[in-house]
């Protein structure tokens, strides 16, 4: 049965991705990019787990923590520069 | 197999719910009509999502007779530390450049 | 340089001792944290990672005190689990609130801007308190007011503001208070 539920829920968040990056392309305004990108790594952590389950691998888990990390360091910074026109002050 | 079978389902029903979540939320980034309506999106229906996800992968590793598995456990943490972090400093952001927002808005932002 | 003279009271030498376990243990909370967190992610329970995450989690707030803010004290550890199971079950319930909302029709979205009077002090409570109404139903924290006293929060869709703002404070500020500072 998880070999066909792991697949649709994997489509499921690709079409979420695929929305993210439309997101992504039209703006209007810069906060709303960088909210697209926070959704997508998001979403992208979502994937990954579900392949790592798939595949019957834990290896996977490694890269969605990675990607946790830097996502969030990414939103933060990105916000900081619109906040202070500076990452580091 | 009985035992087996049923937390299979658990799996899989976490796993769908999970899913449905993020797609939900990344629905809604697109449909709200302004940015501030669709900060909620992401700050709860896709960190839920991947929440899902995460639950169900600890389920499955750990019902697979390797030992019990956490470590999901620790990005379940991390994102529900960071996902509003995240919207506040976005928000604050929007504000500080006075992002418009539509009519129907009550109330106004801080000057 | 701890050695208490046996002439000195016993309650004082409470105190030394108090003193100076705090000064090789300064956050106690922070290092039980660190080694439940070393332990999740090297995912092995073994007797060696145990001992190294004993460690780690004794050295590094150790050699960092400096930089933490001052501790806050959990008062009320019953009432915190009770509030964290509230908080969760509120996540769920805010989910299948936000997707319905989604997925309906828009007009009918009623946004709002609301000002949330904030009667917590500290720092850590604030934080808190602002990540939990971002969690949950319908609300996002966008600022915070310069001098501390107010919360700006974006609502998705309200009907009466000051009956939403009566709640979130009864429902999460009542027992934040009530578990960090002496109320």
């Amino acid at each position: 049965m998880l070999m066909t539920i792991i697949p649709l829920a994997m489509l499921m968040v690709s079409v979420a991705i695929a929305l993210n990056l439309w997101r992504l392309a039209m703006g209007p305004s810069l906060p709303d990019r960088i909210l697209a990108l926070d959704t997508m790594y998001v979403n992208a952590i979502a994937l990954l787990i579900l392949y790592g389950i798939y595949q019957g691998s834990p290896l996977y888990f490694e890269a969605a923590l990675l990607i946790a990390v830097m996502g969030f360091v990414g939103t933060v910074a990105l916000s900081k520069y619109l906040l202070r026109g500076d990452i580091i002050e | 197999m009985e035992n087996f079978s049923a937390i299979e389902g658990v799996v899989a029903l976490l796993i769908l719910s999970g899913a449905s979540f993020a797609l939900i939320g990344s629905i809604g980034l697109i449909r709200l009509p302004d940015f501030y309506m669709r900060l909620h999106g992401p700050a709860k229906a896709t960190t839920l999502g991947v929440g899902g996800v995460l639950l169900a992968s600890m389920l499955f590793f750990s019902t697979r007779g390797d030992g019990i598995s956490l470590h999901e456990l620790l990005v379940t943490l991390f994102l529900f530390i960071t996902a509003p972090v995240s919207a506040h400093i976005v928000a604050k952001a929007a504000l500080h450049i006075k992002l418009p927002y539509i009519e129907r808005t009550r109330g106004k932002p801080w000057q | 340089m701890n050695r208490s003279t046996p002439t000195q009271p016993a309650d004082k030498r409470h105190l030394q001792a108090a003193r100076s376990a705090r000064r090789w243990l300064p956050h106690p909370a922070l290092s039980a944290f660190m080694w439940v967190l070393w332990l999740l992610m090297v995912n092995e329970f073994s007797a060696g990672h145990i001992v190294l995450g004993a460690i780690l989690a004794w050295l590094i707030p150790f050699l960092t005190h400096s930089f933490w803010p001052e501790a806050t004290t959990l008062r009320k550890p019953l009432l915190a689990t009770r509030f964290v199971l509230l908080v969760l079950w509120d996540i769920v319930v805010a989910n299948v609130i936000l997707a319905l909302r989604v997925l309906g029709p828009m007009k009918k979205l009623q946004p709002a801007f609301m000002t949330l009077p904030l009667d917590i002090k500290e720092d850590f409570t604030i934080t808190l308190l602002a990540s939990t109404i971002s969690l949950t139903p319908g609300t996002v924290s966008a600022d915070l007011s310069a001098d501390r006293s107010a919360l700006l929060i974006h609502v998705l869709h309200v009907d009466d503001i000051d009956a939403s703002v009566t709640e979130l404070k009864q429902r999460y500020e009542t027992p934040l208070k009530e578990i960090f500072e002496c109320s």
